[in-house]
């Protein structure tokens, strides 16, 4: 804890960098995760599952 | 007296209420200070509220026996879940349905045949489905009106140039566009599934004029349609068996898709609200334990002045 709060969050310019970075990569995570979730529910029901069939 | 009702209710109703707590919750309380006519409309507004969202609440659960239609029942669709998207592989045949079918009568102006790309067909499939129209463009150079094949960007064709058109072919009865039929009429899908599967003899008494038909989910019974799904009306590209109810069911999916062409992308996006509220949630929650631990495990002493 220590250690995050003296190289990131004690300056503002680290620490808005951090910010910055912190929310790039958990928009991604929370993107990425929730269209798996989404693909896995819905298996064989959207298009990107049936248009091999058509091209 | 007081033995029984304590014997029920313990000490609860025994015990003197302590007097400083009163004195702050009506301390707290604005309401003293307004006049009587604020404190009537005030419950006015209440009880207005109230009554209404009582009022709302007994219409959406009220059973509508007084009608003269039958209600659609629930059909298990695949895309009825929270999470569920619809069925493309049925959105596709729903379309052949459509064109083969229903297109003869309905219009679908607001529906474009870019937008089955990446839905249904592919681009070239949209294309060529697109090309097998004729739109009248123009003006040309010469200002002269021209036929050509259609493109991506044109709408579905309509049957009939105007609803006068559409009524004098119909005995009057005017065939609604069915770009957004899902979401225009009670029951969606269920309905129109229903409607297209129910047809059936007129029962005793039921008078019927020239062209009328019975269907008993349409309201009134007499509906100007005749029943057009039969099994086997069309052959679907894909192999599937084109069974009555298959059909229906398939052209129900087809205009759900039309009505709310946002239905997967809407699920998709729940999830990711679930997830962010979630933890935002989750933050808030140990900020207001971290924010109150100093005030809840604080304790007020009283030092009298040493003399």
């Amino acid at each position: 804890m220590k250690v995050i709060y003296n190289s990131l969050f004690k300056r503002t310019s680290t620490y808005a960098v951090a910010i910055m970075a912190s929310a790039f990569f958990f928009e991604r995570a929370i993107d990425v995760t929730s269209n798996l979730i989404f693909d896995s529910i819905n298996k064989g029901k959207q298009w990107k599952d049936i248009k091999g069939k058509y091209e | 007296m007081a033995a029984t009702l304590r014997r029920f209710n313990g000490l609860r109703l025994l015990k003197s209420t302590p007097a400083l707590n009163l004195q702050q919750a009506k301390n707290l309380s604005s309401a003293s200070s307004w006049a009587s006519n604020n404190k009537k409309l005030i419950g006015a507004i209440g009880a207005v509220t109230g009554g209404v969202g009582a009022l709302l609440f007994a219409l959406e659960q009220s059973v509508e026996a007084s009608g003269t239609e039958v209600h659609a029942p629930a059909q298990p669709w695949s895309h009825r879940g929270l999470f569920s998207s619809l069925d493309h592989q049925s959105i596709r045949r729903g379309y052949e349905v459509y064109k083969q079918v229903c297109s003869a009568c309905h219009s679908m102006q607001y529906i474009a045949y870019r937008n089955l790309v990446g839905v249904s067909h592919t681009e070239e499939q949209a294309k060529a489905e697109a090309e097998q129209i004729t739109v009248r463009d123009g003006p040309d150079d010469t200002g002269n009106y021209f036929d050509r094949p259609g493109k991506l960007s044109d709408y579905f064709p309509s049957p009939y140039p105007n609803e006068e058109a559409a009524r004098a072919a119909n005995n009057g009865a005017y065939p609604p566009d069915l770009s957004y039929i899902v979401s225009a009429r009670k029951g969606g899908e269920d309905y129109i599934f229903s409607l297209l599967t129910g047809y059936h003899d007129a029962p005793a008494g039921v008078v019927l004029r020239e062209g009328q038909y019975f269907n008993p989910y349409f309201p009134g019974g007499a509906i100007s349609m005749a029943q057009v799904l039969y099994n086997e009306v069309i052959e679907y590209e894909d192999g599937t068996p084109p069974t009555q109810s298959q059909l229906a069911k398939d052209v129900a999916t087809f205009l759900k898709w039309t009505s709310e062409p946002e239905h997967d992308e809407r699920k998709q996006l729940l999830i990711k609200v679930i997830g962010i509220l979630g933890f935002l949630t989750a933050i808030s929650y140990y900020i207001k334990r971290h924010k109150w631990s100093a005030l809840k495990s604080r304790k007020i002493v009283f030092v009298p002045k040493e003399k």
